[in-house]
């Protein structure tokens, strides 16, 4: 396994107590395997991504659990170490290009820099490499736009210029937070088709995080559906989509509009998450769920099963 | 008669430099055409869908509808009474030191009618206690509802909607898209629908206008552009779309970018990333024909 995540806690303290962000989150990712994790606003997927890459903001800190990146456990590591780690091992690409580019730097200049920081070449072997890197990300006569600085690319080839960046040092585990998100749709899939090459060609282990199921079902080969700080179903893309297990994946899955031919009505799932001061006892779906019974109310579900799993008491073997 | 037409509407913006670095540079005036030429019809009770990416000018077309720009040239014939938008942001869209009863009271202070603001309330999803709270107390699908409220209020016939679920997770824009439908089977409202978002379209609309770089590429009934898109813009966008349904079939994979629509590129603005583009659509603008402005179509090429 590239990423192990177990049994991940997150607490932010407050003047009101504790409100735990992340909890008992578990996830793995294979080599060359693109893992997407899909929710909605306040899910906690981007801040499972943060913790991963111990960029965590103040005062939100790690209460338990364990982060493994190919047999080293990295939670815990000093700043100075962990800073060395992301960039070299770990690339990170966040969904408005704009906050990860130096807008006073060309983009020559901020590759050849990322290159020099994480290996051991020379100035003119970075140029080669940063110039190769360009190519291989899709940026047209990458010789011609070396010296070019941020604005002058559009929003998709920014987003190109992020990536790039993010295996500049060849990275066993790319974190990819809404890479999408911002852009056209037509854009979008070039993308999408860029980071699955990605994982197909150089092995990269990705994890997509978006709350669009639809680029998931494009690029990922498993999901993990994120409620309430918790995962509450993981399973190969195609049967998540498919046949969800959890009352809250079949909801979401229903309530995503599709093209069709007809006006349909949406599924609807009543009501809204809870905040993280507001976690209900019990399932945190219960109160929104249609199949909730009395286990529900009373007793938290953990993932249940091994490939396929859903926290769902629906699906307990009794 | 259609409720609204637009007849050969077009609409620049000025984005040159300030007047002095221009004479100091010698540069002349630089024009932004973001909507080019665009005629279209709604009808009463329909939803017409435009679609379209980012600088295709749909939002604009939004605001010429409802009067917030006026046109370059061509006309805006309204034959209702009223109209009403809603936004996409539904933060910026509500003042924050109103309360929701004042919020939704407003087009009714100006319009000096008395509407029962619990019952638009109600009729939004909200309940009747909400009109004394503030808007910080709502989650965004709520705070779209309460725009939803205000534009009732107002006894729109047509309600101009800009995106208005963009900003929303899916699960509530589901509540919101239902809602909508709901309220137009209930109250006959006219919809003029702008979304980037083909599946969204394809759940509300009756017709969609495809637009693209200020010019409206394709228009047709909804069935018809999502069952046979006919305009190769059309069909790209629509191999686009993820494949939730994960049906394999087989798509083209999507290239190129928008041009810079300073210096839109000459003849069908399409052309630098059409795969059937020959020398006509290099040098001559296609006009919509049957619905659909591609001199590829035109000629039985496609």
């Amino acid at each position: 396994m590239t990423l192990e995540v177990k049994n991940l806690k997150v607490e932010f303290p407050s003047r009101r107590g504790t409100l735990t962000a992340l909890d008992g989150v578990s996830l793995s990712i294979a080599r060359g395997e693109v893992l997407g994790v899909v929710g909605e606003s306040g899910a906690g997927k981007s801040l499972t991504g943060l913790s991963i890459i111990g960029l965590l903001e103040p005062p939100g800190r790690i209460a338990g659990g364990e982060v493994w990146l190919e047999g080293k456990r990295i939670d815990g590591l000093p700043p100075e170490e962990m800073r060395r780690v992301r960039g070299r091992r770990i690339g990170v690409v966040f969904q408005d290009p704009l906050t990860s580019l130096n807008p006073l730097y060309t983009i020559g200049q901020q590759l050849e820099e990322t290159i020099l920081t994480h290996l051991p070449l020379g100035k003119s072997a970075a140029r080669e490499r940063a110039l190769s890197l360009l190519a291989e990300v899709g940026i047209p006569a990458p010789e011609a736009r070396y010296d070019n600085y941020p604005h002058q690319f559009s929003g998709g080839m920014r987003q190109r210029v992020v990536i790039a960046l993010a295996i500049a040092a060849e990275p066993v585990l790319l974190i990819a937070d809404e890479p999408t998100t911002a852009l056209d749709v037509s854009i979008q899939a070039q993308i999408i088709e860029l980071l699955k090459r990605l994982a197909r060609e150089r092995g990269t282990a990705v994890m997509l995080i978006t709350h669009d199921m639809g680029v998931i079902a494009e690029t990922s080969q498993r999901v993990a559906v994120m409620y309430a700080g918790r995962i509450v179903e993981v399973g190969p893309v195609r049967e998540v989509i498919k046949s969800p297990l959890h009352p809250y994946t079949v909801g979401l899955m229903g309530s995503i509009p599709k093209i069709s031919m007809s006006r349909t009505r949406l599924v609807q799932i009543d009501g809204a998450m809870p905040r993280l001061n507001a976690i209900p006892a019990g399932c945190a779906f219960n109160p929104r769920c249609p199949k909730r019974f009395a286990r529900c109310i009373e007793e938290r579900p953990d993932l249940i099963g091994a490939a396929r799993s859903s926290a769902c008491w629906l699906h307990a073997a009794s | 008669m259609p409720l609204l037409s637009l007849r050969a509407v077009s609409r620049d913006f000025d984005v040159s430099r300030p007047l002095l670095d221009r004479v100091l540079d010698g540069e002349p005036r630089r024009m932004l055409r973001a909507v080019d030429d665009v005629d279209l019809e709604v009808n009463p009770g329909e939803t017409l869908a435009l679609v379209g990416e980012s600088g295709s000018g749909k939002s604009t077309v939004a605001r010429l509808i409802v009067g917030l720009y006026a046109p370059t040239s061509g006309s805006v014939t309204f034959s209702g009474r009223r109209m009403q938008m809603i936004f996409q942001d539904p933060y910026a869209s509500l003042n924050p030191r109103w309360r929701v009863r004042d919020i939704v009271a407003e087009p009714m202070r100006i319009l000096q009618t008395r509407k029962d603001v619990a019952e638009l309330l109600r009729q939004v999803g909200l309940s009747p206690e909400d009109a004394e709270r503030y808007p910080h107390e709502f989650s965004g699908g709520q705070r779209q509802r309460i725009s939803i409220a205000r534009a009732l209020a107002g006894e729109p016939d047509l309600l101009v909607c800009d995106e208005p679920t963009s900003a929303l997770d899916v699960s509530v824009q589901a509540q919101i898209l239902n809602l909508m439908t709901e309220l137009q089977r209930r109250l006959g409202l006219t919809y003029v629908f702008i979304s980037h978002n083909l599946a969204v379209v394809s759940q509300v609309a009756d017709r969609v206008g495809v637009m693209y770089l200020g010019r409206i590429v394709e228009i047709s009934p909804a069935a018809e552009i999502f069952s046979r898109p006919r305009h190769p813009y059309t069909r790209m966008l629509l191999d686009a779309v993820p494949d939730l349904e994960l049906s394999g079939r087989p798509r083209t994979p999507v290239a190129g970018e928008v041009p810079n629509p300073l210096s839109p590129p000459p003849g069908c603005v399409f052309h630098p990333r059409c795969p059937h583009a020959n020398e006509r659509c290099r040098t001559e603008k296609p006009q919509l024909l049957r619905n659909v402005a591609c001199h590829a179509v035109a000629e039985g090429r496609i």
